[in-house]
């Protein structure tokens, strides 16, 4: 059976799937990335859908999950690089992926979570120097 | 009017991914275009996997079909499976009596021009789709 390989870049596991995905091959990268998301501690996944010609509802509910997954996790999920043709018939199909962060490639992709990872930072000071200003 | 098509046995996974490959292959030969050829594999796929998970096995056909004016391909699914006792409920989005999210069967005839359901109880069901190009 076929693995999806999972590249560690920084705090990020970058997942690029490039191979037509029997059922089972998702299934196991699900759990794959799972266990390396608490081995590595990343706080970001980016799942590059670029090299897929089609997402099925098994594909697509794959996606979601893993997702899902990856919060419980702590872990930021976004899917990068669908087509244009992907992105009509998975509307049609009546699947809109809620829930999953989407952007148009890696670069964006990274981007996005480096962004959230700041305002997250941001959040945490702001918390900790409050008191300190309202304070008479 | 049909010429000789291809046929798969899809008993495993890997069959689906076949059957997906066999649709693309033909999708590209009557030169459909790529957003139609993309919602026909996506709807094959759903509907082998349909086969394979419900039907428990059965047998895909792939045929390209000439109405005169257009042409385009038709698909049949077949399995000797349970059945589906109701068809209304069954293309209804978001019912499933499986682990998938319900929108295989209603997805896929959205996705195709024809859709055809034959089925029985005991007897197993056979689907036809047909998608024409433009």
């Amino acid at each position: 059976m076929d693995r999806v390989p999972i590249l560690k870049i920084g705090d990020i596991l970058l997942v690029s799937i490039q191979i037509d995905m029997e059922d089972q091959v998702a299934l196991q990268l699900q759990e794959d990335l799972a266990e390396r998301i608490v081995a590595t501690g990343c706080h970001g996944v980016i799942i590059d859908i670029s090299g897929l010609d089609i997402v099925d509802s098994f594909v697509g509910r794959t996606l979601a999950t893993i997702a899902s997954i990856s919060r419980v996790l702590d872990a930021e999920t976004v899917v990068v690089g669908m087509r244009p043709a992907v992105a009509i018939t998975l509307v049609e199909l009546g699947l809109s992926l809620p829930g999953i962060r989407t952007a148009l490639n890696v670069e964006l992709g990274m981007a996005l979570l480096a962004r959230d990872q700041a305002e997250e930072f941001d959040e945490l000071v702001e918390e900790a120097t409050a008191p300190a200003v309202d304070e008479p | 009017m049909s010429d000789g098509g291809e046929r798969i046995e899809v008993g495993t996974d890997q069959d689906v991914v076949r059957v997906r490959q066999l649709v693309r292959t033909v999708a590209v030969s009557v030169k459909l275009s790529l957003v139609d050829q993309t919602k026909l594999v996506t709807a094959a796929s759903e509907l082998a996997r349909n086969t394979l998970v419900y039907g428990g096995g059965g047998t895909v056909e792939v045929d390209r079909v000439d109405n005169g004016r257009r042409q385009g391909i038709r698909i049949v699914f077949s399995d000797r499976g349970p059945g589906i006792a109701d068809l209304d409920l069954a293309l209804t989005d978001g019912y499933t009596t499986g682990r998938g999210l319900g929108l295989g069967l209603s997805g896929a005839r959205r996705l195709v021009d024809e859709f055809v359901i034959d089925t029985a109880i005991g007897q197993g069901t056979t689907i036809t789709v047909t998608k024409w190009c433009r």
